[in-house]
């Protein structure tokens, strides 16, 4: 099973941090990465910018566009994983795992249900 | 970095946080400047010693606010002064726990509010920005003359009288309406546009220590979008100001001498503050409500979309300044559309079009580079000598004087046989 693990953090906290501290948080986190990658588990991982460049479609009719994120929370989705998983337990445990390189915020874990690798070129 | 190096930068990337702090304790613009000026004399004395605080504005902050309050005691004669003297000394747990009570909403609308005091609307924008730089960034007087090319005596005029208005204006404390605060965000943005440009302009050997102030500009930027999530022109303002920082890793050689755009490694730049200023452009364009910033960070775009500097579209360039021209005449922004025209249409066009702008800029340092740089292409070296050689005396930084020189060097080359025939 793919499990979604989505990031959440304070985005004033992730933007404060100097380019030093990011690179640090980023290496630590690459080591959880590595693991997964070498059991062959680790499936898109994205970061993604500042809600600040976000823009929303409300599915409306007609659809309406709107500037900024869709969730207008202290916490912001700032990225994603995507994790094989054989069960919750197992997507909790890498979470944790995630958590530990970088505390702070939260991480929503969700169950994919169709899955498409993609073919975007890093 | 040397001991006053790092403080200086420290106490300049606080101040913004540390006066908005401030200001909200006492209500007063000068007791919080006084009790910031205070707090920045002891971090002075102490720093050195002790090694700088975890978080320096939370120190200044609350050594700010204990001076103050000291002396209002003082001066009111109510309390004995040891209980206070304690708390100063005895900053270590202090600061733990202010550092716990700062949280990242709060001094953000500290500054929000500093910044819309300086702004008010009794004082005219060149008043608004020029004491806002002060205030809130701490630039000195020389520093903000020079970015508004007037000389020092009349800035420092311009601020007091500033300083007198808003004193006598009886600023509001409470938060302004969406209405008011609209109305302020123009000349708000003028003054993050004009932070970000102290620290831009910076020369290589100071650059990294003006960096806090780009950054700080940054941050502003993308808090005020975050407050105006659909006003076009803080898009605008946040993706120049992106665009322009990305570069910063490819300014500078290693000798702190400038690289100029078209000899900079791109590989250098940085990618993902590029793409959140290209989404951004992007974002603002959907609005069609275009304006200066927008333009700015559009031309800044096509630079940062060129992988290499010849596929830089210089025709789109071109246009996008004769739009700028339009939206905000100025000779500074002829002279950077010149520099395009060079490119499209030669330097002979080129030169054509600055001349004209000679009685306007005959004190700005740029004006001269460029002419310099024109004339050479053009052959006409003597008179390109004479430009440069009026751009280092009109150089504001050791890193411009170098580059001049070094243009001067490559002409000292090139005719050097020519000399030698005349010398004999």
């Amino acid at each position: 099973m793919l499990y979604a693990i989505l990031c959440y953090h304070d985005e004033d906290t992730v933007g404060s941090w100097t380019k030093e501290q990011d690179a640090e948080v980023m290496k630590k986190l690459a080591v959880v990465q590595d693991r997964l990658t070498k059991q062959g588990r680790l499936g898109p991982v994205a970061r993604l910018l500042p809600t600040t460049a976000a823009t929303t479609l409300r599915k409306d009719d007609p659809p309406l566009v709107l500037d900024g994120p869709y969730a207008e929370t202290k916490e912001q989705l700032l990225g994603f994983y995507l994790v094989d998983c054989k069960n919750l337990d197992e997507a909790v445990d890498v979470a944790r795992d995630l958590g530990a390189a970088n505390p702070g915020g939260a991480y929503e874990i969700r169950p994919v249900g169709l899955f498409n690798p993609g073919s975007v070129a890093r | 970095m040397t001991d006053t190096a790092w403080i200086d930068a420290a106490l300049t990337s606080a101040r913004p946080q540390a006066v908005g702090a401030l200001l909200r304790y006492f209500r007063n613009l000068d007791t919080a400047e006084e009790a910031y000026q205070n707090a920045c004399l002891r971090a002075l004395k102490s720093w050195p010693q002790n090694g700088p605080p975890r978080d320096p504005a939370a120190w200044l902050i609350m050594v700010g606010r204990n001076v103050a309050i000291d002396e209002v005691r003082r001066t009111k004669k109510q309390e004995p002064l040891p209980e206070d003297d304690q708390a100063i000394s005895d900053l270590g747990d202090a600061e733990d726990e202010l550092a716990e009570r700062l949280d990242g909403s709060h001094y953000r609308d500290d500054i929000l509010r500093l910044l819309f005091i300086c702004c008010h609307p009794d004082l005219p924008a060149t008043q608004q920005i020029a004491l806002a730089l002060r205030i809130v960034s701490g630039l000195s007087v020389k520093q903000i003359a020079r970015a508004f090319l007037v000389s020092e005596t009349a800035m420092e005029q311009r601020i007091t009288r500033a300083k007198a208005r808003v004193a006598d204006a009886n600023v509001p404390f409470e938060t302004p309406g969406a209405v008011e605060r609209s109305e302020r965000l123009a000349s708000v943005a003028a003054m993050i546009y004009l932070i970000f440009n102290e620290g831009y302009s910076a020369s290589g050997d100071t650059a990294e220590i003006r960096k806090p102030l780009c950054e700080e500009a940054i941050r502003l930027a993308r808090l005020l979008l975050r407050l105006f999530q659909s006003e076009p022109e803080i898009m605008g303002l946040t993706a120049l100001l992106l665009l322009q920082h990305a570069r910063a890793a490819a300014r500078f050689d290693a000798d702190g001498a400038v690289i100029l755009l078209d000899d900079q490694d791109r590989s250098l730049w940085n990618k993902a503050l590029i793409a959140e200023g290209l989404a951004l452009i992007d974002k603002a364009m959907r609005h069609r409500q275009s304006g200066p910033y927008q333009v700015q960070a559009a031309i800044a775009a096509l630079h940062a979309r060129a992988e290499k500097p010849e596929d830089t579209d210089w025709t789109q360039i071109d246009l996008l300044y004769g739009a700028l021209e339009i939206m905000q005449p100025s000779p500074v922004v002829t002279l950077n559309r010149a520099v395009a025209v060079s490119k499209v249409r030669g330097a002979e066009a080129a030169l054509e079009m600055i001349e004209p702008l000679a009685p306007r800029l005959s004190n700005y340092f740029h004006y001269f580079g460029v002419r310099g740089a024109f004339l050479m292409q053009l052959g006409r070296n003597d008179e390109a000598r004479i430009a440069f050689d009026r751009a280092i005396a009109l150089a504001n930084t050791t890193a411009e004087a170098a580059h001049i020189r070094m243009h001067l060097d490559r002409l000292m080359r090139d005719s050097q046989p020519r000399g030698k025939k005349a010398g004999k």
